[in-house]
């Protein structure tokens, strides 16, 4: 596996620098992104992980400028995709992005179809507006076969979203978000409004479409265990900053991590570990209204140190897994 | 084919509506003070007279008994007389129905037609000057009094103008201002109906998914925001006629237009029981029609209504 | 203790934000505003007027324009505008605030009676509720002053019984839900009291659509009496209300337009104030709602 990341190393699809991103609300000013530091390889999944409000989708909603109008605000950095600033394309460029190279799948299945219009009429909606040139025939054939990949019947496409459960509008929505075989999806907690069963399969599903297109994964989540089982790699999110990001195996390891990380990492139930209860990270996330001038995690740090206070900590790296935090700063020098 | 049987059911299940609305208004009515043959009769008729009359009329009876009289000469759509020309109520009825139904249907129609874009519009470039415009607008409808509207447009427009005739029914031409005077109030509560449900509308996901899918504002707004926003406005047009109706009282008085509104006003005033229990039922089943077809509709936008069910 | 400090201060703060967003809303403070200025001068109207004035007829006086000694004019009786407008505001006005009271205070008891019961009394009082709902409100007030008669105080009744059933709705529907809600549920769990579960949590969530609605109807219903008075139901000539002073002047508009405007325009603002402050309660009651 190790190898694999090593081999796409070059090919690196989506380079999300320095982003940050602000809403402006009548009452404060949310800061979402922070100096937001992201790499997403051809082929791979990757693993978004971070409690709610950490900016996960704000990341996401930033890539395809997609952000609420008028309220939310890049206010800077560079989102590069196959080389392209997209901060800086037009919106003609972005439509054509939108659901032919970047598909989303948003967080819940119930609310993202139009429950007045069919759901194979919504399929179709990308290939009218990606793929003009093809028949009607054509688009019909490509929206029964897609339904079929994604376990639901094509002669069901005249249906419309109240008649299927939640598992089958997840399904249908990923299979909107895959007609058009993009390179890069991403996901946005598909899995969090199903059931547990539910979420197995729509995992594997996942798994397998992507090998079938060979799209990227971007797989937002708080559930580090989805994680372990589905990514290569895993970025770890917190206040809105990647605060460590790496292969699972090297997360996983635990030999080296982020105190944020430790704690969601204590926060896993483990079968077969003796330990009793479960460790919860003390404190609650950073209010983000106010930004420290030092890392972010500080207070509810067991580390914390003067320094953290007040100066944002540099990345450590080793072996294209790194951390940002003083810890490793401190312990390199 | 359930179209037809679901309109059937629907529509019987008014009768039980008008009964239950007849028997109150029946009961109040007898409680009202005075003698209905005596306001017949007149002051100056003798004892003799009036007990004939009761007689004939039935007021010798219980009241229940009265009632259920009343009802089964209804079934034979014998609604009376009125107590003050003699003329049959369900005749008379109908011979203005016409008027009054024309002028609310220009009116609500206008009002659908500039009142829903209007809405849209302004939910769409929310707190922009349009947006303002139109919010205006509807405030300023929604408190202005019909009447006063009304005579004032009818000086300006009739009598130091002179573009339309002041009263009166007759060519289109005396149409234009009782259905714009009547249609304002709909007109507001179109603008302010459409523009909260598309801007509700707008928040969904759905509509953000679109986006997501390469949608163009404006191709999301016109494929799957305008149609979900309309379902509620639907179902406003059905009460904003039934309003219109009800409405026309006052332009039906101020353009002296022979409707049934004016007929009511003369026939509360005189306290003229038959013709007012009669359009009442009438208006009943009217209105009854109405929120049928625009339940019909509904089902027709939502696939979500089930009529079969 | 501290728990029942906290308490407090939660329940201080739900109000006190209904308060701050109502304050915070422009055009609703406006409203307050223009309509405690017209209910201050029409109830202060005997102190710089005296009821004489309005009812004196001068016919040498008629049809004065706007003049410092009226400044309103006078009609085709010689009756100063002003003091007409001034006293027949009391009826506009009160009367509307009169019949939304009974409106109000019925419909809250239908309504609560059949949410707070269900089962058989709410399908039996809903079915009642539906079939007066199946006749426009105008019309329903109008076959209800025929029985009654006419007269100011039988138009009220009848003006009140019309929006009874809409009242009856949004109150059972209110009770409906906060029956349901878990919040309710959760406070009687930990050892609240009914009154307090009433006091905190039931009505500050439950009395903001029916304050609302109330607020709504009562620029409606201001409306409907002047409507009304203009066809000549409910007020009786000689006594001025806002819709009776314009068709009485009906036939002089044509020369005198001032004798329409003035009254006009009160109901207009009345209305408009009272609707304004209902859409900024709304507001404040559920800023979700908020666009």
């Amino acid at each position: 596996m190790a190898q694999d990341i090593k081999l796409n190393l070059e090919e690196i699809l989506l380079d999300i620098s320095d982003l940050h991103v602000q809403y402006n609300t009548d009452d404060a000013t949310i800061f979402a992104l922070n100096g937001f530091n992201l790499q997403v390889r051809r082929g791979e999944k990757l693993g978004l992980v971070g409690e709610t409000g950490a900016g996960k989708t704000t990341m996401a909603l930033s890539v395809l400028r997609l952000l609420p109008d008028k309220i939310g605000k890049v206010t800077a950095g560079r989102i590069l995709y196959g080389g392209d600033d997209l901060l800086e394309q037009t919106e003609a460029y972005m439509l054509g992005l939108r659901g032919r190279r970047i598909s989303m799948i948003f967080q819940d299945p119930m609310t993202s179809l139009n429950p007045i219009v069919a759901v194979g009429d919504q399929i179709m909606e990308v290939l009218d507006l990606h793929a003009p040139y093809m028949s009607r025939y054509e688009k019909n054939e490509r929206v029964d076969r897609i339904l079929s990949m994604v376990g639901i019947p094509p002669a069901r496409k005249m249906e419309f979203p109240y008649q299927f459960s939640g598992g089958m509008k997840q399904r249908i929505v990923i299979a909107m978000a895959l007609i058009a075989e993009p390179e890069l999806l991403l996901a946005d907690e598909p899995t969090t409004a199903l059931d547990v069963t539910m979420q197995a399969q729509i995992l594997d599903m996942m798994s397998r479409l992507k090998q079938e297109f060979n799209t990227s994964v971007v797989l937002i989540t708080h559930d580090l265990g989805v994680v372990a089982e589905f990514c290569d790699r895993v970025a770890v999110v917190y206040a809105g900053k990647v605060v460590e990001q790496g292969a699972v195996e090297q997360v996983f390891a635990r030999v080296r991590n982020h105190p944020y990380t430790v704690g969601l990492l204590n926060c896993i139930p483990d079968l077969e570990s003796t330990a009793a209860r479960l460790i919860p990270i003390p404190g609650q996330m950073a209010d983000p209204t106010r930004l420290s001038p030092g890392c972010a995690f500080a207070d509810r740090c067991v580390h914390c140190m003067d320094i953290c206070r007040r100066k944002p900590p540099k990345m450590y790296e080793q072996d294209g897994h790194w951390i940002l935090c003083h810890l490793f700063k401190e312990r390199e020098d | 084919m359930y179209l037809v049987k679901y309109s059937i059911k629907r529509l019987l299940m008014l009768i039980p509506v008008i009964l239950g609305i007849t028997l109150v208004l029946y009961f109040v009515m007898s409680l009202a003070p005075g003698n209905p043959a005596q306001q017949i009769l007149g002051a100056n008729a003798s004892d003799e007279q009036l007990a004939a009359l009761e007689m004939e009329m039935g007021l010798d009876q219980p009241i229940i008994v009265q009632y259920a009289n009343y009802i089964l000469r209804a079934l034979r759509l014998d609604f009376g007389t009125s107590w003050i020309n003699g003329n049959d109520v369900l005749t008379t009825f109908m011979s203005k129905l016409p008027n009054t139904l024309l002028v609310a249907l220009v009116a609500t129609l206008w009002a659908i037609a500039f009142g829903i874009p209007m809405g849209i519009y302004s939910a769409v470039r929310q707190y922009s000057l349009f947006d303002y415009g139109s919010m205006v607008v509807a405030m300023l409808l929604f408190s202005l009094p019909a009447f006063w509207l009304g005579i004032l447009s009818q000086i300006l427009f009739c009598v130091v103008l002179r573009w339309l005739p002041a009263t009166g029914i007759g060519g289109w031409q005396h149409l234009v201002l009782p259905a714009l005077i009547l249609g304002a109030n709909t007109l507001a509560a179109m603008i302010r109906m459409s523009r909260t449900s598309m801007l509700d509308v707008l928040k969904q996901d759905y509509i953000r998914t679109a986006r997501a899918k390469g949608a163009s504002r404006r191709g999301a707004i016109l494929k799957h925001a305008v149609g979900n926003s309309l379902i509620p406005v639907i179902t406003q047009i059905g009460i904003s006629f039934a309003g219109c109706i009800g409405g026309a009282v006052v332009t039906e008085t101020v353009f002296t237009i022979p409707g049934i509104g004016a007929m009511l006003i003369n026939a509360v005033k005189a306290r003229d029981i038959p013709v007012v229990m009669g359009s009442v039922i009438f208006i009943a089943i009217i209105v009854g029609v109405i929120n049928l077809i625009v339940d019909l509709i509904c089902a027709k936008v939502d696939p979500r209504i089930d009529l079969a069910a | 203790m501290g728990n029942q400090n906290r308490q407090d201060s939660l329940e201080r703060s739900t109000w006190q934000l209904i308060v701050f967003r109502f304050s915070k809303n422009r055009l609703a403070m406006l409203g307050v505003i223009v309509l405690g200025l017209m209910i201050l001068a029409i109830l202060l109207a005997p102190l710089y007027m005296p009821y004489d004035e309005m009812i004196r007829q001068n016919v040498f006086n008629k049809l004065h324009p706007p003049s410092a000694q009226h400044p309103l004019g006078t009609d085709e009786l010689g009756r100063d505008l002003l003091a007409r407008v001034m006293y027949g505001g009391r009826i506009s006005l009160f009367g509307g605030i009169a019949t939304i009271t009974i409106a109000f205070v019925a419909g809250c008891m239908i309504g609560g009676i059949a949410g707070y019961f269900g089962g058989k009394v709410d399908t039996v009082l809903m079915r009642i509720i539906d079939m007066l709902m199946a006749i426009p409100p105008v019309l329903m007030a109008m076959a209800i002053l025929t029985a009654l008669g006419n007269g100011l105080f039988n138009l009220i009744i009848s003006l009140a019984i019309s929006q009874i059933p809409r009242f009856a709705r949004v109150v059972r529907s209110s009770v409906l839900t906060l029956r349901g809600l878990e919040y309710v549920d959760a406070a009687r769990c930990y050892g609240c009291s009914s009154f307090k579960i009433i006091l905190r949590h039931i009505l500050p969530n439950g009395i903001g659509p029916i304050v609302v609605a109330a607020t709504l109807t009562l620029g409606q219903i201001i409306l409907s009496i002047s409507s009304m008075g203009f066809l000549g139901l409910g007020v009786a000539p000689p006594t001025p209300e806002w819709g009776t002073i314009i068709s009485e002047n009906k036939l002089n508009l044509r020369y005198c337009p001032y004798l329409g405007i003035a009254p006009g325009i009160c109901i207009c603002l009345v209305v408009m104030a009272v609707n304004f402050i209902g859409d900024g309660l709304r507001d404040a009651f559920d800023p979700k709602t908020k666009n």
